[in-house]
């Protein structure tokens, strides 16, 4: 007689989706699914669009992250003109991306992660929430919010609002950085820097604490994939994109994004509206990879930051040249909240960022781009085909999270095998459960923007878990 | 010509013969929501928001197509004229796709500031959805059907003060839509002269200049009135 267990919603993500699991008779666990239960349909809707409008409609793909998609966007559009866009416009999209990196990464660690973090996952479930934070350590949960803070004000300087920003479009930007501006980041960089260090103190803390977890969350061998500088330096905006496996050999490297499909194929499943994209070469799902802070600090041969790369290193030692588990993702996004801090004291003080000269002008003159940011969450790809005019003909969007969506159904799989024995479990267990997808810091609004594979399917269980009838289309 | 005297919403109020109630009530310091209207162009009375009260007559008058008289008391803001104007407004964002957010006008937009002024919190009816096409054939601008109220300021604009024509409206009803000469992609009129009267006269985002993002459409609608105003002082 098998059960069924079901976390519906999973709390403290982005998005909606649910987790079942399914027991065999003696009451281990027989198989775990993510399903993600949105639905947008960006891919359709955007036809027909002239791509000028395209960084504005697809930034309102997601409420986190709409600099990443603003980026990606543009930079696909810059594509279609043909245009290498000022250098200022470039330096000033790179200082938003990396406001938007410290913004999203202080929004997963301090308020979605850190209470099962700083408070236990068993901890009680009432409590277990920002709330509970903020009344269990108030410091902790105030720096929290003002890292978030700092990096929403980055991308208001810039966009002249904190969400949405219409502010990047294809050929450059539409504003400049004012002196005030650069004088107000430049004053809070050293109490932002100080709260990131102290943060990941902290979290280092922990380590022994729970030592089970990050044995148990999500280690397995995977592929990574990242985005990658110069000299293999840590990269957000820019850059060539580079595959790692599990033993650090590098698959593919120096790949231009407009190659992206020769890399990466996209299945579908008939259980969740999100696509399962993997590496070709090894096939699906054999190909499946992990994007996102995890990801690219593996992939990068440094962070082209000094405190940061002082915390890689550490890292490194106690994890491991390729840092394998999921509980990891914590870290990494700490190391990138560093390292994004001391890029941005850098370039702070580049002249350029004053410049008015911001946006190239041009017509059609290409018929399809890639752009590709890196959004806090992992690579975002944005391909565009258009008409002789302008006109959207053909749009994929490949989500940070739809790429990480094979590993965080393996990481499920793996939390719930080594915690539920003989169908005994309890609430901390299934905290642990959804934990190992927060993790990830899942953002489903995000990742279910396509259209044209209508996942639908619907399982009817009796009490005694049998299933019944199931109907699908 | 004597002055005419007329009641507007209980102030006394004096008007030039063969003014229309829409000037009576501006110059009387009232404000009164109008779209398909602007200065410098001819009247239609189409979109209705204008319409009043006025004491005597059972149907209801657009303000913008009435003429003053003596003696006249009018009513601009009854709560059936509110209920009727909100009701158009929403019916013009249930006609087609207007979505401000993403839309280039957006914060520049006339129906959206109606909108707000009506105090449309939702709409209450079906939207139709249609599937328009863009056309940004031109070189400079581009038509979203998408987002026209079918207001036709550019078909006047195009008549009355450029004096060529290119615009024009076809089919009836809910298939009305705004035409270039022939029902033909505007790229390849022959008798647009490129002037861009009809994108300073469109009050929402339908009418673009090619290559703007959202919100960058600047509202210059009152241009159209300086240009009128600038030919008669020449001519």
């Amino acid at each position: 007689m098998g059960q069924r267990i079901v976390i519906d919603p999973v709390t403290r993500i982005e998005g909606h989706a649910k987790i079942s699991i399914h027991l065999d008779e003696a009451g281990n666990v027989a198989e775990t699914r993510f399903h993600v239960t949105e639905f947008r349909g960006f891919e359709r809707f955007c036809i027909g669009r002239p791509f000028w409008e395209m960084p504005g409609i697809t930034a309102r793909i997601c409420g986190i992250c709409p600099v990443s998609h603003l980026l990606a966007s543009a930079r696909a559009g810059d594509g279609l003109l043909a245009v290498l866009i000022p250098p200022a416009a470039e330096k000033l999209r790179r200082l938003m991306n990396l406001g938007q990196i410290i913004q999203s990464h202080a929004l997963s660690f301090f308020h979605l992660s850190g209470p099962d973090l700083m408070l236990g996952f068993d901890s009680d479930p009432v409590q277990r929430n920002v709330f509970g934070l903020i009344a269990a350590d108030p410091n902790l949960a105030r720096n929290g919010i003002r890292l978030r803070q700092f990096g929403q004000e980055v991308i208001e300087l810039l966009g002249g609002r904190k969400i949405h920003p219409a502010w990047a479009v294809p050929g450059g930007v539409r504003n400049g950085l004012s002196v005030s501006g650069r004088d107000q980041i430049r004053a809070k960089l050293p109490e932002m820097l100080a709260i990131a260090l102290d943060a990941i103190g902290r979290l280092k803390q922990l380590t022994e604490r729970y030592q089970r977890e990050i044995e148990t969350f999500g280690v397995f061998p995977s592929l990574y994939l990242g985005m990658v500088g110069p000299g293999g330096r840590w990269m957000h905006y820019g850059g060539k994109l580079r595959v790692i496996d599990h033993t650090g050999k590098m698959l593919i490297d120096e790949l231009d994004p407009i190659d992206y499909r020769d890399v990466i194929g996209e299945a579908v499943e008939p259980w969740s509206y999100l696509k399962f994209p993997y590496i070709r070469a090894l096939g699906y799902p054999g190909g499946m990879y992990r994007v996102g802070p995890l990801a690219r600090i593996n992939v990068c041969s440094t962070m082209g930051a000094p405190r940061a790369d002082t915390e890689l290193r550490e890292l490194r030692e106690q994890a491991g040249p390729v840092i394998e588990g999921s509980f990891y993702y914590h870290h990494a996004r700490l190391i990138e909240i560093i390292a994004a801090l001391e890029r941005m004291e850098m370039l702070i003080e580049d002249d350029d960022l004053l410049s008015n000269e911001l946006r190239a002008d041009a017509g059609v003159n290409r018929r399809e781009a890639v752009g590709v940011s890196e959004a806090p969450r992992g690579t975002l790809f944005h391909h565009y085909k258009v008409d002789d005019k302008g006109l959207i003909t053909d749009v994929n969007l490949i989500i940070a999270t739809g790429q990480n969506n094979l590993a965080i159904n393996h990481t499920i799989g793996q939390i719930a095998q080594s915690y539920i024995r003989n169908g005994q479990f309890d609430e901390g267990i299934l905290n642990r459960i959804e934990a190992g997808v927060r993790a990830y810091d899942p953002c489903l609004s995000c990742s279910t923007h396509a259209v044209g594979q209508m996942a639908m399917e619907v399982e009817l269980y009796d009490a005694q878990g049998r299933l019944l009838d199931r109907v699908s289309r | 010509m004597a002055a005419k005297t007329l009641t507007i919403d209980g102030h006394l109020v004096s008007a030039r013969p063969g003014e229309t109630l829409l000037a009576a009530i501006r110059d009387a310091g009232i404000t009164i929501p109008t779209l398909c209207h602007l200065d410098g162009l001819s009247e239609v009375g189409a979109c209705r928001l204008c319409l009043v009260e006025i004491e005597g007559q059972r149907r209801l008058q657009p303000a913008c197509m009435t003429m003053v008289s003596e003696g006249m008391v009018v009513h601009t803001n009854t709560p059936r004229l509110q209920s009727y104007r909100r009701q158009i407004i929403e019916l013009l964002f249930a006609e087609r796709n207007h979505v401000c957010a993403v839309c280039v006008a957006s914060g520049n937009c006339e129906l959206q500031r109606l909108a707000g002024m009506v105090g449309m919190d939702h709409v209450r009816y079906e939207y139709l959805s249609p599937n328009y096409p863009v056309d940004i054939s031109h070189p400079r601008f581009g038509i979203d059907h998408n987002r026209c109220v079918l207001c036709t300021r550019c078909v006047r604009a195009c008549d009355e003060i450029e004096g060529v024509h290119t615009w024009d409206v076809a089919g009836r009803g809910v298939n009305a839509h705004v035409i270039t000469d022939l029902n033909q992609p505007w790229g390849t009129s022959t008798t647009c002269t490129s002037c861009g009267k009809c994108q300073l006269a469109c009050p929402t985002g339908a009418i673009f200049p090619r290559g703007v993002t959202v919100g960058e459409r600047p509202h210059a609608s009152e241009r159209i009135a300086l240009i009128v105003e600038a030919r008669k002082q020449r001519w």
